[in-house]
């Protein structure tokens, strides 16, 4: 009797393990690339971030993205410092972050382009918003490749822009992401 | 039993802690991998008369122009100082992000300097932990007056000053700054009987922030007065002393200050101070360094300078 019921919960264990283990595949990347662009009339700035950290669980459709703002490389030194010194304020705000669920249900098995779109928070300059991101999800050999573009404006993250250059950063920053996500070795 | 039971809670538990894997904390742990450099220890490249750690970012050039006024002691007539000034216009470009080089001409003693500056080590903390920023610099001050009975030259070599600094910095936070200045400075003529060809001093300066674009900034450079039983200077000159502010708009730094010191240059200003604030020979000054962009890729984006 004891043993048979043992051997139940052991099979059970073992059967519950196995599940997570095909379903919970943990997608991920450090060298995810986030850019930004702002223009105006009078001067256009953009840069690039080429670390971005991003976790994809293929079981709950969870993903996390998460940048510094000191990675984020600007064709000037200047801007880059005025950057992080007086605008996204990186000592006291270092990264930039985004926490969401994709609504949809992708089978990870099967190659192909899907559309996706994730509801979360995205987390700027200490300021959090709920926010619904559109993008599109490319499986390709057990690669994830994720893309995505939004807008994000700066009044909604309390970020300041003084007077004297107000004509020359934009009121709406256009944002694109991508990232290649490779399944997670040992987790 | 108890086996049964408590193989079935391990299956439970491992069910609920691989559920609850929180992706953003492994994420954040991730951040400590990473080497944080400490940005903008100074807003400009000069603290008030000294250089500070700070270089000219890689392909921009700084167009400073600084004046020093006339003493504040004066007098109504010579409007309190501001009828006369002494001039500095320089040029300082960054080759790479760490290496600058800088060509400046004073109005004192129509002096021309050239310097080269080398950010050897840069603060920063996470991954690799660094203290302190050091930047090198040395530079050489041309005398290029006219021979007179006065200051007699004869050669081109004793119309030449070298100095030679290490600065070392630290960020404390995002509003304290300071800075220690060992100098080293050999003239090829010494100008005064007292005045030694090897000067020895330190300088000491920081910058307080006020406001995100401004800062309070402060500088003193001490030369003791002998070495080894050797004068290193004649009486007449002092230490010097400074005290303003920095503001900054975009591309734009201006520094507004005030200063014993006339000269705006190493030599001048280690050497040849003769202002002192207890009698009120203070000059009130400014430098104002405008940042050029000559990348490439700015070009393409449609704007100069930023």
């Amino acid at each position: 009797m004891d043993t048979k019921l043992f051997r139940l919960a052991f099979l059970l264990m073992a059967s519950q393990l196995l599940a997570i283990c095909a379903s919970a595949q943990i997608y991920m990347t450090k060298t995810g690339q986030t850019s930004f662009f702002s223009e105006t009339p009078l001067e256009n700035i953009s840069a690039v971030n080429q670390q971005v950290a991003v976790l994809l669980s293929s079981a709950s459709g969870e993903i996390a993205v998460r940048m510094q703002h000191t990675a984020f490389r600007f064709p000037n030194k200047l801007m880059q410092e005025h950057y992080n010194e007086n605008y996204m304020e990186t000592a006291k705000y270092p990264a930039a972050s985004f926490t969401g669920k994709f609504s949809e249900h992708i089978d990870y098995g099967k190659d192909g382009t899907y559309p996706v779109s994730a509801e979360g928070v995205l987390d700027i300059h200490g300021v959090k918003q709920k926010r619904v991101l559109k993008g599109q999800l490319q499986i390709d050999h057990g690669q994830c490749i994720l893309t995505c573009e939004f807008d994000v404006r700066l009044s909604d993250h309390n970020i300041q822009v003084p007077t004297l250059v107000i004509a020359k950063i934009a009121e709406s920053i256009s944002i694109k992401n991508k990232f290649v996500l490779t399944p997670k070795k040992n987790s | 039993m108890r086996k049964t039971t408590s193989a079935l809670i391990f299956s439970l538990i491992t069910s609920v802690a691989v559920a609850q894997t929180d992706l953003m904390k492994e994420l954040e742990q991730a951040d400590d991998s990473t080497v944080h450099y400490a940005a903008a220890t100074f807003k400009g490249t000069r603290i008030i008369n000294g250089h500070s750690v700070e270089t000219v970012g890689k392909n921009n050039m700084d167009f400073i122009i600084s004046h020093r006024f006339g003493a504040i002691n004066s007098g109504a007539g010579n409007f309190f100082g501001l009828d006369e000034s002494q001039i500095r216009l320089a040029l300082e470009y960054g080759l790479t992000d760490r290496l600058m080089v800088g060509l400046g001409r004073s109005s004192y003693q129509k002096t021309i300097d050239v310097f080269v500056k080398y950010r050897l080590l840069r603060q920063s903390s996470g991954l690799r932990n660094m203290p302190v920023s050091v930047t090198l610099f040395a530079s050489d001050a041309h005398n290029s007056s006219t021979s007179t009975p006065d200051l007699p030259f004869y050669t081109i070599t004793q119309r030449q000053t070298y100095t030679f600094q290490a600065l070392i910095a630290r960020k404390f936070n995002e509003k304290l700054s300071l800075q220690l200045t060992p100098t080293v400075m050999h003239r090829n003529l010494a100008e005064k009987p007292l005045d030694a060809n090897n000067v020895y001093a330190l300088g000491v300066g920081g910058r307080y922030k006020l406001t995100k674009r401004t800062s309070f900034n402060a500088e003193y450079w001490y030369t003791p007065k002998t070495i080894g039983g050797t004068t290193q200077r004649d009486p007449q000159y002092t230490n010097t002393l400074s005290l303003g502010f920095d503001i900054e708009t975009g591309g734009h730094v201006f520094q507004l200050h005030l200063t014993n010191s006339r000269g705006m240059i190493e030599k001048q200003f280690l050497g040849q101070t003769t202002g002192k604030w207890s009698n009120g020979d203070i000059f009130y000054g400014f430098n104002v360094a405008r940042t050029f962009s000559f990348d490439k890729s700015k070009k393409r984006s449609n704007s100069n300078g930023y």
